[in-house]
């Protein structure tokens, strides 16, 4: 069991929660992620891990409610515990792994969309913690979903937020960003690492292969185990068939096939929307309107 | 009754079973299995002894068996085999005891599997339980891994004294007793799991949700943890995908995908929250056991089922009572027919596999004839889901992670076959993890012999 410490909601549909996990804590690298399950009959489900204390055995997950299952993890309170906890499990991100002197001669642009945040805050931290000032973007779709952004500002060179609607920082998607970063306002970078939407991650691909800056995304398609054994979580990058929670979650955002990864994303939709359903409404869906499928 | 012939044993009927996840076969009861034991001729050589992978003393406890001192028997059987209910269950024992088996040369040989599993389960049902040792040696082991190989090493460990972790992986012990091994042919909350606990209550204790070469390193644990020696048992999970276009599309899924959300996340169950995708026509690639598990379980889940595979029924590599059970419950096998692509629709869902016609030629290395493709003979299959079942291979993660430790070239540790050590100091390995994907008492006998490596080595120390 794998007490939760804190529990907090973020923005709407958005919580963060320290858990007890001291195996994780102690040896896990920003890029890599966990997985948990609630109870006897909850799924798995991988999240990034967010931040963590090596010295307490804390790791800090942040999740949005998407589906039953989240909604369902999202009641959870301070006190109550996990049933199960694993990781860390994935690659770390490339830069942990490389001569620091190397790493130290690039200029890094982040890009972090929604939730995105999240999984970008450790890298950023790591980054700051070894003396490397870098750019961060920082996107949400309105004022009130924005998370983690003082978080991000303690640890970013530059914070650039920006909202969908305009009601916060600058205005329009992070590639407008990108793009006015790099073409009005002179800026250079070698590398880019987008987290978030993977249609955000998909188009923030297409603009810097026009503009030529090498790109890595961390995917987060379907996963059960985690560790290798059954290929759900299975993508194409470069012609080649990848297992993100092995091989990944990290690849170059320029081999990605993202039209079958956000395909295979909505492999149970239908199913997860039946089960949200039946969280909701109890026995009172029986699908009879005829627009979600319903439960036969 | 006939003493050529087998005491028939008690099963659901197919038509009725092939719409629940209960189990298949039902067992003998005490005068059946009474009866069959009678069968066995006592042989003072006994061929089928050796036809054991642990060599049980089969003749001496079905003679108990057949005098009703039951629990003579099960304690019989508990000097050789950790997990009796299990291997009764799902042992091919028609290659290994009952094929060497006297009354099998003009009859049918004694049903020994059936008898152990009878002796096992009225073990369970009476709270037979086995000794804890009096007292520890104060040697620590670790063991990586809690299937058959890991459960057997810890048990035998014990058993001598020694003070066993198993460090598992996934949030449940039992690796593919658990998430492989259909509900239907080897319940887990009756079966596996007291037979977990009979380990447990050796004195084991069971740490899941974590991964070795992750979580923490086979190195940390000998350097600060304090664990002397340690035994790999982490099997072979790793699936083969084919490589033919189409195979990302939704609705294609590894054997072990589809049997991991049944069978460990209870994904056929309402009450639990993991979804399993069940089209209403299924392909099964492949002709092993796992292939039938897989085509059996999406029957149950209430699609037309077809198993293909590249060669004909004579080679067939899954037990005969599988194949027999599968096709009793309405699996339907497109045999000598090979996978060349598979179709899809505009939203990348599986619409259809295009397979080709094969025929047999001359015998390969491994003595079973070649399937090669008839041309032109091409057709399309009309499904909408698609099982891989082409078969596992070790996982890289701890052989990657520990200084020292070889593998082969098909990433298979290296380990001596008699006692299990590896080219690591302390570090011994067995199972699947070292021959790749084989049976579960094969796993138990590499675990045993893993446990016997172990002692001499600190018992030397």
């Amino acid at each position: 069991m794998y007490k939760i410490v804190k529990a907090e909601c973020l923005a709407d549909k958005i919580y963060l929660m320290d858990v007890e996990a001291p195996r994780i804590a102690k040896l896990c690298q920003p890029g890599e992620f966990l997985i948990v399950k609630m109870d006897q009959v909850g799924e798995r489900i991988p999240l990034t891990i967010c931040d963590y204390d090596r010295e307490k055995g804390l790791v800090t997950i942040v999740f949005q409610i998407v589906g039953a299952s989240t909604a369902r993890m999202a009641e959870l309170k301070e006190g109550d515990y996990f049933q199960d906890v694993v990781g860390p499990l994935g690659q770390p991100s490339e830069f942990v792994k490389e001569d620091i002197e190397e790493v130290k001669k690039r200029r890094y642009l982040f890009v972090a969309g929604g939730v995105g945040s999240a999984p970008v805050y450790p890298q950023v931290k790591w980054m700051k913690e070894h003396g490397i000032d870098v750019d961060v973007i920082e996107g949400s779709k309105t004022k009130d979903l924005l998370i983690l952004e003082d978080e991000l500002r303690a640890v970013a060179g530059n914070l650039y937020v920006t909202t969908d609607d305009g009601s916060y920082g600058r205005s329009g998607m992070v590639t407008k960003v990108i793009q006015d970063l790099v073409e009005q306002e002179g800026k250079h970078y070698d590398v880019c690492v987008a987290i978030g939407p993977m249609i955000m991650m998909k188009f923030v691909c297409k603009l810097t292969k026009e503009l030529g800056i090498p790109t890595i995304v961390s995917l987060n398609p379907i996963m059960v185990d985690g560790t290798g054994m059954c290929g759900a979580c299975r993508v194409s990058v470069g012609g080649e068939v990848k297992f993100a929670c092995v091989d990944g979650p990290e690849f170059d955002g320029h081999l990605v096939d993202f039209d079958q990864a956000m395909k295979r994303q909505q492999m149970y939709k239908t199913e997860e929307g039946r089960a949200m359903l039946r969280l909701q409404e109890g026995k009172t869906h029986h699908g009879g309107c005829g627009h979600c499928g319903g439960d036969e | 009754m006939d003493m050529m012939k087998k005491v028939p044993i008690r099963e659901q009927d197919p038509k009725v079973r092939a719409t629940n996840f209960e189990e298949v076969c039902l067992g003998y009861n005490q005068e059946e299995a009474q009866a069959e034991a009678a069968r066995c001729l006592n042989c003072k050589n006994a061929r089928c002894v050796q036809g054991c992978p642990v060599s049980i003393d089969i003749p001496k406890f079905i003679q108990e068996v057949k005098e009703g001192k039951f629990e003579e028997a099960s304690k019989t059987i508990a000097k050789s085999s950790a997990l009796p209910a299990v291997c009764g269950r799902v042992c091919p024992q028609e290659s290994q005891c009952e094929g060497k088996c006297v009354r099998g040369i003009k009859g049918e040989a004694v049903s020994i599997g059936k008898l152990e599993r009878f002796v096992a389960d009225w073990s369970r049902e009476n709270g037979i339980v086995p000794e804890k040792p009096e007292k520890t040696n104060g040697h620590k082991v670790a063991v990586i891994g809690s299937g058959p190989a890991g459960l057997t090493c810890a048990g035998d460990l014990a058993k001598m004294g020694y003070e066993v972790t198993i460090f598992e992986a996934l949030h449940e012990p039992g690796g593919v007793l658990i998430y492989g091994i259909p509900e239907f042919r080897l319940p887990k909350t009756r079966v596996v799991g007291p037979e977990i606990e009979n380990v447990k209550k050796l004195g084991v204790k069971i740490e899941t949700n974590v991964i070795i070469g992750k979580s923490v390193t086979i190195d940390q644990l000998m350097e600060d943890e304090g664990f002397e020696a340690v035994f790999i048992g982490s099997g072979a999970g790793l699936p083969k995908f084919m490589g033919i276009p189409g195979e990302n599309a939704n609705g294609v899924f590894s054997a072990n995908e589809y049997l991991t959300r049944s069978n460990l996340m209870k994904a056929f169950r309402d009450d639990y929250d993991t979804p399993i995708f069940t089209g209403k026509k299924v392909a099964v690639v492949g002709g092993g056991n796992v292939a039938m598990d897989a085509a059996r379980t999406a029957l149950r889940l209430g699609a037309e089922v077809h198993i293909v595979y590249r060669r004909s029924e004579a080679e067939l590599p899954a037990r005969v009572e599988e194949v027999h059970h599968a096709k009793e419950e309405g699996v339907i096998f497109n045999l000598l027919t090979n996978p060349v692509e598979i179709l899809t629709d505009e939203n990348d869902w599986v619409k259809g596999m295009v397979v080709r016609k094969m025929e047999l030629g001359e015998p390969d290395a491994s003595g079973r004839r070649r399937p090669v493709e008839v041309p032109g003979s091409d057709y399309t299959m009309d499904v909408d889901t698609v099982i891989m079942s082409l078969g596992t291979s070790p996982n890289p993660l701890i052989s990657s992670t520990t200084e020292g430790l070889e593998t082969n070239r098909w990433k298979c540790i290296i380990a001596d076959e008699t006692n299990g050590k590896t080219t690591k100091e302390g570090v011994y390995a067995g199972g699947d993890a070292v021959t790749g994907a084989a049976t579960v008492i094969l796993a138990m006998e590499a675990g045993r012999a893993g446990a016997r490596g172990i002692d001499e080595y600190l018992s030397g120390k």
